[in-house]
């Protein structure tokens, strides 16, 4: 948080699906270590903006710079390699691959077998329910484990940007507790940045340093997490009080 | 401007080596040794062409044709102003009676390709209405002009029917069969229906070719007879046969005039509507109400119908039929009118048709190439112009096409 | 029949079934190797690759191009036909690729409709292409190559029946470990399953088609050196029949499905020499169209089925 060159900015970014515009000139900024969380609505255009920076969708407007490169129209599959993994909404999980194959595709890029064979170890030490499963078919585990499963996916590309998309959602409290325990820990531990989307608001920025409010596509506001939380507005809109 | 000139000549010099490489070993490896004289001869008339092309392109680029180009656009403009001020009865009679005198200027020949035109024209808005309105890919289309043919044929050899009593039974055989062939496919997939209606096709040209006691094998049917009509001989109503080249024209123009309308009412009516509604997305079709089954169904029927016309008038053309004039082929090449034109359109189609009709009459020299080019038009339009030559006016855009 | 075997006595009503057993898995195998290419090519991009057929005719091309070349300069026949093989699947690969560069590629973004009519067009583009350069006739290989055989309990089987079978069963092995052990068989299933989620993971799926096009194309060129063998010569057409029944092989054992692909093959290979053995010979064709319609019909899914979803690829 100390460093003042951000690792990941998006300098007014729009993006659509078509003629609908799904975000307005969304600017943000994303400093090394920080955990960041994008908290809005439903279609407010979290995951657009997810979608916007690793590339699946092509912005029409603005620039998006991550480690001082300008990223914006770079294919999706060239990010990774440089560190910049996602967690999709909904996590995506290949079906048909068993979980260890999963975790294999988290690392296709990279060619050091002692590095990925560590990385695995890591993974399994993170979510030993993973190791249990490991001959099990992705699309057969729960919830909760596939929501595991992509995680630790996402982090067999050794990210130093990691964006995670909803991933609370559909989880028993039990296992999002358990969750967001790990994704500070991997933030903590192996410093690795993170962007959370979420729609749980309270849950979200409980867990970062600083927070973004989406709304119909636009930045309403921008603070430190603590600042969000005890902003009244805030807590009328999002947190249910 | 240079930079990207010199990758795009890169480009071409890389393609043009590659294609070298594949085409050498299906040319120059001979038991007798290897030879590179003649794939280097191929090789190198199509990199010229694809060199000119290219230098072209990049001029017209450039904007070394706008001596050229800027006045013919405008010309163009005054053209299509012109023309939309001219009302659209007045063209289509000018059209009509430009068919219609056609055989008083032209000679047999030519009344033979006319012939060949409007029954591919005829045949291409019927495949029109199941790949156009309804959105079926058919790649067995042909088989209904069989079935038209092979009715009018039995019917008239076996029994003496006449033609013009034979036209409805055998657009009736026609859509029984299109339903037959329509009604295993309904619930299918778009393309499994592709591969379906192919094998189908197949199994109708198999049955022809082997089912020796009625349809005579590979050997066909010879002695159909030729429309009759009722005529003045003098003072005296004469039944004649109708077989010279001019009176036959007229009757096909006569169908193709009728084709043209039923597609066009077709087009505008309720049951067309439904069509593109179930084209464009089934199930919201079917949940303000269509009876998505049964239009695929009448889709397939109606296109029958038309195919079983254009094969009835075949066999009293050509008095003879055989299994040899239903293959793939048949179907490939009425499929390429439909899509060269534009799938869905009514000048389009036409105008696929005449092209693909005449133009190789023109190139008669280049007959061997003529699927050949067939083939590689029909891919290349799908990349470049995926609509056709003369795209369907519709509201809105294809639910695929958008954004 | 290859190798000019005569049975030495009239046969019983079990040595003709056996025989027509041994002659349908010969041609099963084939028609597995075709059926590969479909079900791979569209696991991966939902694309019935209509133009499959003549890459596998263009295969026996190439076969029969390379094997009297090398035949004619004296070459052991061994020799002969692994060259011709590896050469001629490696020109279809090349082939397949450029084909899905130039025809299926631009066209990701179109609807179904385009790139199936794209299909079709270079489907009856390369199909005539080897007419104008080939000829119309039938080529004949020169079978004399390998010739022989022996018998078992009354039924014939070729020595060149062996070499097809034994060299299918090689293909399908190298192909399950490929498609189940390596990084990029992995890369290729993650990709039919998630194309978008392939990508955020760092797969370049343009590359990973082009290498499903790759092998497909080069298990069609063995299949097509192996019918040309079979049966004494190739033709100009010969890949569109053979390409329907293995598209309809491919259907029966549930599109996508790599297993199913090769005891779909199999299926349709043993049924239509059944159906020609104790039906008719003239309709043999017929059947394979007609399986074809009514699995679609009446299990879509083929028989694997949804739920034995782990051998789709």
């Amino acid at each position: 948080m100390t460093n003042n060159t951000p690792i990941l900015e998006l300098k007014g970014v729009t993006s659509a699906y078509g003629r609908i515009k799904a975000i307005r000139e969304v600017s943000l900024k994303v400093y090394p270590g920080e955990v960041v969380s994008i908290i809005g609505a439903n279609g407010a255009g979290k995951s657009t903006t997810l979608m916007s920076i690793c590339g699946v969708l092509r912005p029409e407007e603005g620039e998006v710079w991550y480690d001082g490169r300008r990223i914006d129209g770079l294919a999706a599959d060239l990010l990774p390699p440089r560190g910049l993994c996602q967690v999709p909404e909904g996590r995506r999980i290949f079906p048909r691959l068993t979980v260890e194959e999963n975790l294999d595709m988290g690392a296709f890029f990279r060619s050091d077998p002692e590095g990925i064979e560590h990385d695995k170890n890591r993974v399994f030490q993170l979510f030993p329910i993973l190791l249990e499963r490991r001959r099990q078919q992705g699309g057969t585990l729960s919830g909760g484990e596939q929501q595991m499963l992509a995680m630790g996916r996402a982090l067999m590309g050794r990210p130093r940007l990691l964006l995670l998309d909803e991933p609370s959602l559909g989880l028993a409290p039990l296992i999002v507790q358990q969750i967001f325990h790990i994704i500070r820990e991997i933030n903590e531990s192996d410093g690795v940045t993170v962007v959370l989307v979420e729609q749980n608001a309270n849950l979200a920025l409980k867990n970062s340093s600083r927070g973004y409010v989406l709304e119909t596509g636009n930045v309403i506001m921008e603070d430190s997490a603590a600042a969000l939380l005890a902003n009244p507005a805030i807590r009328k809109a999002y947190l249910g009080e | 401007m240079t930079i990207r000139a010199s990758k795009l000549w890169l480009r071409y010099g890389l393609a043009m080596a590659w294609f070298f490489v594949l085409l050498w070993p299906l040319l120059g490896i001979k038991p007798e040794g290897l030879e590179f004289a003649v794939s280097f001869a191929i090789w190198i008339k199509v990199a010229v062409a694809a060199a000119i092309l290219l230098a072209l392109y990049q001029l017209n680029k450039a904007g070394a044709f706008g001596f050229l180009t800027r006045p013919a656009a405008a010309a163009g403009r005054v053209a299509v102003g012109a023309a939309a001020r001219v009302p659209r009865w007045l063209v289509l009679s000018v059209v009509l009676a430009a068919a219609v005198s056609f055989p008083f200027f032209t000679e047999r020949y030519a009344h033979d390709v006319a012939i060949s035109v409007l029954v591919y024209i005829i045949l291409g808005l019927g495949l029109n209405i199941v790949v156009g309105l309804a959105g079926l890919l058919d790649l067995g289309y042909i088989a209904f002009f069989g079935v038209g043919a092979y009715t009018y044929a039995l019917l008239s050899v076996h029994f003496g029917v006449s033609f013009w009593l034979c036209l409805p039974i055998s657009a009736c055989f026609a859509a029984v069969a299109g339903c037959i062939i329509g009604y295993p496919t309904l619930r299918m997939r778009g393309d499994y229906l592709a591969i379906v209606t192919l094998g189908f096709g197949e199994i109708v040209r198999i049955v022809l070719n082997n089912w020796m006691s009625v349809t005579n094998g590979p050997n066909g049917i010879l002695g159909i007879k030729s429309p009759g009509a009722y005529w003045w001989q003098g003072d005296t109503l004469e039944h004649i046969w109708l077989n010279n080249l001019e009176q036959l024209y007229f009757i096909i123009l006569a169908l193709a005039v009728f084709t043209v309308i039923a597609v066009y009412r077709l087009n505008h009516s309720r049951i067309g509507r439904a069509f593109e509604a179930v084209r464009e997305d089934q199930t919201a079709a079917e949940l303000m109400g269509v009876n998505t089954l049964g239009i695929k169904l009448l889709a397939y029927a109606l296109g029958a119908v038309f195919g079983g016309l254009a094969g009835t008038f075949f066999a009293a053309r050509m008095q003879f039929v055989s299994p040899e004039s239903f293959t793939f082929i048949e179907s490939a090449m009425v499929l390429s009118m439909v899509v060269l034109g534009g799938m869905g359109s009514i000048p389009g189609v036409i105008l696929g048709a005449v092209v693909l009709i005449v133009l190789p009459e023109l190139f008669r020299g280049f007959q061997l190439y003529r699927m050949f080019v067939f083939g590689g038009v029909m891919a290349m339009m799908m990349v470049f112009r995926p609509k056709g030559l003369w795209p369907a006016k519709r509201l809105g855009q294809r639910s695929e096409e958008r954004g | 029949m290859a190798g000019g075997l005569r049975p030495q006595k009239a046969r019983t009503p079990v040595e003709f079934f056996l025989q027509q057993l041994v002659n349908g898995v010969t041609l099963g195998g084939v028609y597995a190797l075709v059926a590969l290419g479909y079900t791979m090519v569209y696991g991966i991009i939902q694309l019935i690759n209509f133009a499959h057929g003549e890459i596998y005719a263009s295969g026996g091309y190439m076969g029969v191009i390379l094997i009297s070349w090398l035949f004619a300069h004296g070459f052991p026949p061994m020799v002969c036909l692994g060259a011709a093989l590896i050469l001629a699947m490696g020109y279809c690969a090349l082939l397949a690729m450029a084909l899905e560069k130039v025809a299926y590629k631009p066209l990701r973004q179109s609807s179904r409709l385009s790139v199936l009519l794209s299909a079709l067009g270079m489907s009856i583009f390369l199909q005539n292409g080897l007419m104008l350069t080939q000829g119309v006739y039938d080529r004949a290989y020169p079978t004399e190559m390998v010739q022989g055989g022996f018998h078992v309990h009354g039924v014939i089987v070729s020595y060149m029946q062996c070499i097809i079978v034994g060299l299918t069963v090689l293909l399908l092995v190298l192909l399950n470990l490929l498609v189940y052990r390596t990084r990029i068989g992995k890369a290729m299933r993650a990709t039919a399953q998630d194309k978008t989620m392939s990508a955020l993971v760092g797969i370049n799926s343009s590359r990973i088609i082009s290498v499903t096009f790759a092998i497909g194309a080069g298990l069609a060129a063995a299949a097509g050196i192996m019918v040309g063998l079979y049966y004494g010569s190739v033709r100009y057409d010969m890949g569109f029949v053979p390409g329907i029944k293995a598209f309809s092989a491919a259907v029966l054992g549930g599109i996508g499905n790599i297993t199913g692909a090769m005891l779909g093959g199999l299926l349709i290979g043993v049924i239509e020499v059944f159906a020609a053995g104790y039906i008719s010979s003239e309709y043999k064709d017929v059947f394979a169209f007609i399986i074809l319609i009514a699995v679609l019909y009446f299990m879509p899914t083929g028989i694997m089925g949804e739920n034995v979803d782990d051998t789709r690829i």
